[in-house]
């Protein structure tokens, strides 16, 4: 059993083989039949393995917040990506040329439907390849890799948010602004974004706890972040029950903390009423 | 070079299948005031908002000062700076100041400085009526006033030509008459006008020609003094009588 988990799977020699050997694809499973199992019988709870009291406790509660850091870090790059992106795709999508607006719908449609998990394989595995057959040398690590997946996974869904903002606004500000001489850039940038962006920041803001939870899946390809930290400690530790105890809380606790501060911003821009 | 302000010739335009307007030709002289009226749904919004590109027409031919109006955006660029537009609706901007409202075109499209806009637009605020106003949103006006606003927002643009689409038929009756005297005010000054409405009063003391449209097509045209007198289509005398006698 590696003590040190390679930090890039890619590198592991024999792929079938070794990963048809590795425990660590059993852990979720075998870690929800503890977990459940744990609550029916009276299976005795080690939490010694966290107990911040003890040296060691200690020592691996610390190693499980680290990957705190890579979590939001990871998050919040995809999520201003995404927020870019998702305006990127929305504005054509909004226009009265069906030309104009069939690849926005394509991309939408699109991403929509690839589950995460596969996504996520083919940026990291995947993509090196295509960008190296273009003679373009960009290494995907971990890191970037999990960035781009949830960035473009999330900006099916922020267009989308654009595009029901955008609309809500009534077209007679649109022409409005014609009237008065703005061109297209200039009538968004003045007249309808500022608009829409009541009706559009709350779900913006909602849709980063999306990114924070997907951020999960990252652990498969190496990104060294909560639940990879979790996992790995699992694999030293056998304590899955109170390793991933501790990690959900620790996803809550971000959730609540981002959920909070959308409800701020709900209330700051006066989302929360009506018109 | 003092040509028509707005020469259409055939125009023709389609929603889908559906025919909305017939063969319109209609010529608008410079300082002229047109005045359509016409049942709901004959098509006198499409005319004016054809005029200015909100819509678009299929057929035909619409001059503006001698512009032709085609796909090309400089066309339709060149003919919106022409144009001036107030809306049933007034369809301000509602998340800036009135003041903001009046200088954004200006600032934005026409490239005048902050000061100069600013003090265009307190003049055209002035002009109409409500230069205490300046600071306000414009849901914090009445709708008289919130019309009266989208005028001079409309007048900050110096338009050679004003559209105005039922400027009063969103109005409670109070407050219609405080836009129709800023519009009279407009078209003594010597604007040149084409207005949507059904205020009868108003298109007897300002309208050079009257125009009555049905079904997408042009009916019956000529000055008021005859258009209200002796209409010569059925369609014409029965539209009036039943907005006259209300
Ligand atoms: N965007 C559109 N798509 C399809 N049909 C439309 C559209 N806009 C207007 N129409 C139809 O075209 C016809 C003419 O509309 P228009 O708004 O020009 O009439 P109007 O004379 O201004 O009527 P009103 O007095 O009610 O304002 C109507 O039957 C209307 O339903
Ligand atoms: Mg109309």
């Amino acid at each position: 059993m590696p003590q040190h988990p390679r930090s890039d799977p890619r590198e592991i020699p024999d792929p079938a083989g070794g990963r048809a050997r590795n425990p660590r694809r059993l852990l979720l499973p075998v870690s929800l039949c503890l977990l459940l199992g744990g609550c029916a019988s009276n299976t005795s709870w080690g939490w010694y393995v966290i107990n911040p009291m003890t040296p060691n406790g200690w020592t691996n509660v610390k190693f499980l917040i680290s990957g705190m850091g890579a979590t939001i870090l990871v998050s919040a790059i995809a999520a201003a990506i995404s927020i870019f992106l998702g305006l990127i795709v929305a504005l054509p999508g909004l226009s009265a040329n069906r030309w104009i607006r069939l690849p926005s719908r394509i991309y939408v449609e699109f991403v929509r439907s690839i589950p995460l998990l596969p996504m996520l394989f083919w940026v990291f595995y995947g993509l090196p390849i295509v960008l190296k057959s273009m003679g373009i040398s960009f290494p995907i690590d971990p890191f970037w890799g999990a960035i781009i997946t949830l960035a473009i996974s999330d900006s099916a869904f922020t267009a989308e948010i654009y595009r029901a903002g955008i609309q809500s606004i009534a077209r007679g500000q649109t022409e409005a602004a014609q009237t008065v001489g703005l061109n297209y850039i200039q009538t968004m940038r003045y007249v309808i974004l500022p608009q829409a962006i009541r009706r559009i920041l709350p779900p913006l803001a909602n849709q980063f706890i999306y990114i924070v939870k997907m951020s999960a899946f990252a652990s498969v390809i190496g990104m060294q972040e909560l639940t990879r930290r979790a996992n790995e400690l699992v694999v030293t530790e056998y304590r899955p029950l109170e390793i991933y105890t501790l990690l959900i809380l620790e996803y809550l606790v971000l959730v609540l903390a981002i959920s909070t501060f959308v409800r701020w911003l709900e209330r700051k821009m006066g989302s929360d009423e009506r018109g | 070079m003092t040509g028509p302000a707005i020469e259409m010739a055939g125009v023709n335009k389609w929603f889908g299948d559906f025919h909305v307007l017939r063969d319109i030709s209609l010529t608008v002289g410079q300082g002229e005031k047109v005045v359509i009226c016409g049942p709901s749904g004959s098509g006198k919004s499409t005319v004016v908002r054809c005029i200015n590109r909100l819509e678009a027409h299929q057929t035909g031919t619409i001059r503006v000062d001698g512009i032709e109006l085609t796909d090309s955006a400089a066309s339709i660029r060149a003919i919106r700076s022409e144009v001036g537009m107030v809306f049933q609706q007034f369809n301000l901007f509602p998340h800036l100041t009135v003041l903001e409202n009046l200088m954004l075109g200006p600032v934005k499209a026409r490239g005048l400085g902050r000061r100069e806009a600013e003090a265009r637009a307190r003049h055209y605020l002035d002009r109409v009526r409500i230069p205490e106003q300046a600071d306000k949103r414009p849901g914090q006006l009445s709708g008289g006033q919130q019309q009266r606003v989208a005028i001079a927002r409309s007048l900050c643009m110096e338009p050679k030509v004003m559209l105005f689409d039922e400027p009063t038929s969103a109005l409670d009756p109070e407050m219609i008459s405080e836009v129709l005297e800023v519009m009279t005010g407009l078209a003594r000054d010597g604007m040149t006008m084409v207005v949507v409405t059904h205020e009868m009063g108003f298109a007897r003391r300002v309208a050079d020609s009257m125009i009555f449209m049905d079904a997408g097509e042009i009916v019956e045209t000529g000055p008021p003094e005859i258009f209200f007198s002796a209409p010569r289509s059925d369609r014409c005398r029965k539209f009036l009588s039943q907005i006259l006698h209300h």
